[in-house]
């Protein structure tokens, strides 16, 4: 769901973010609220056409979508087990579609232009103390960092093992916090050098 | 040009910096000294990231405490990490988002991002995310994310520790052509070979100050 922006000449590209949002919310809206497996069918296929559409590299795609497979295949089991076979694939349904969607609007939209439209779109808010600012940030700082902070859990995980410890959660989580909390010293020092004022 | 005028800096209990009085005016500046000695800090009361325990810092006459925001305009910052300083995801985005804070119009965030890009020899992965870039095309976005907000001064704290040798002559190249005045700390003593002034710090004291070999020569021996 955290995919990064994938840049290509397609119709979906271009649309705006905003247009793109609304209908990724419009659309969870339906399919939250349906309990029809052909019409959450439906949805999973439109979702997958759309990637068609919108011209994004195979690889790109399976490696967003195979994560998601299996959490699905659990999903479904459970399901079917505890209810019905068909229970199992309403919340299938809805799951495939609704990260398919989210995944294609990250794919297809950049970071940016999310950002300012969630700023436009929060900003009636600021009376409320909400900062439409920060938490557009907080957005792009977000999708930004995931993959640092998975590189450096690999990082430490690998020094781990070098030193002979093959599974230890203690192990891994100490220093990883220490350095997230010391990269986070440096960040927001980064982030005044570089003009950001957060009023 | 930036004068220090009886710079002390402690954090908690332990002096870091002491006393130190500078003026730093001369077009490249290298500064060395051992882990420890005080150089990070003394390069981020340089544009007013750290603010001095006691004493002054002024940048073209304006004092970091009063103003720390006009300061940082003058002043880019470069960092040892170049992931703390990268913020958006891709490298276009990244290099505009210091621009927009600056609040230039669309048409000159687009114009001095382009010609950073160009600069830099980043165009061809401008839509590319920033993680999958090398370590040292990581180093040029953040160099071009700083000098895209043309400051008068660039301050780099180790700007090619995690770097290799060939990422580190591009580096080196990047800031020898900087039309700026540049203060690069440092522990790369080759990098600072044709600059015009180096200082040495130990245990937060000026050990030497002046020309690259006198003050290197200095500095080797009092490493041991």
């Amino acid at each position: 769901m955290l995919g990064l922006y994938v840049h290509r000449e397609s119709p979906v590209h271009a649309l705006p973010a905003g247009a793109k949002l609304l209908v990724l919310f419009g659309a969870a809206a339906v399919v939250l609220l349906s309990r029809s497996p052909w019409l959450l069918g439906g949805a999973v296929a439109g979702s997958a056409l759309l990637f068609a559409l919108a011209r994004l590299p195979l690889r790109a795609v399976v490696e967003q979508v195979r994560p998601l497979l299996l959490i699905a295949a659990v999903f479904f089991a459970m399901q079917a087990a505890l209810d019905s076979l068909e229970a199992g694939l309403v919340t299938v349904g809805r799951f495939l579609a609704l990260v398919l969607l989210a995944t294609l609007v990250t794919l297809t939209t950049r970071v940016s232009d999310m950002v300012e439209t969630l700023e436009r779109a929060l900003a009636w808010l600021r009376p409320l103390g909400v900062n439409a600012g920060k938490v557009s940030l907080m957005l792009a700082l977000t999708i930004r960092l995931v993959p640092v902070l998975l590189a450096q859990a690999q990082e430490i995980r690998m020094a781990q093992r070098a030193r002979g410890v093959e599974r230890s959660a203690v192990a891994l989580l100490v220093p990883l916090m220490v350095k997230t909390l010391r990269m986070a010293d440096d960040l927001a020092h980064a982030l005044e050098a570089r003009g950001y004022d957060p009023r | 040009m930036i004068e220090l005028r009886e710079v002390s800096h402690s954090f908690g209990e332990r002096p870091v910096l002491s006393d130190v009085t500078l003026t730093l005016a001369e077009r490249r500046i290298g500064v060395v000294g051992a882990n420890g000695s005080g150089k990070s800090t003394f390069a981020r009361l340089l544009n007013g990231l750290l603010l001095p325990g006691r004493g002054a810092v002024l940048v073209d006459g304006i004092d970091t405490r009063r103003d720390a925001r006009a300061v940082r305009r003058r002043v880019g910052f470069v960092f040892q990490d170049p992931d703390v300083q990268i913020v958006y995801p891709t490298v276009e985005e990244d290099l505009a988002f210091g621009l927009k804070n600056l609040r230039l119009d669309k048409a000159e965030v687009a114009r001095r991002v382009d010609a950073a890009l160009d600069r830099f020899g980043l165009a061809a992965q401008r839509r590319q995310s920033a993680h999958v870039l090398s370590g040292g095309e990581k180093q040029l976005l953040a160099i071009a994310g700083v000098l895209a907000m043309e400051p008068a001064t660039v301050v780099f704290d180790e700007p090619t520790t995690l770097l290799d040798l060939r990422n580190r002559r591009r580096i080196a190249a990047a800031i020898r052509d900087l039309p700026q005045q540049a203060i690069v700390v440092t522990h790369d003593l080759d990098l600072l070979a044709d600059f015009d002034r180096v200082v040495a710090l130990d245990e937060g004291r000026v050990l030497a100050d002046g020309p690259p070999a006198a003050v290197i020569d200095a500095y080797v021996r009092r490493m041991g």
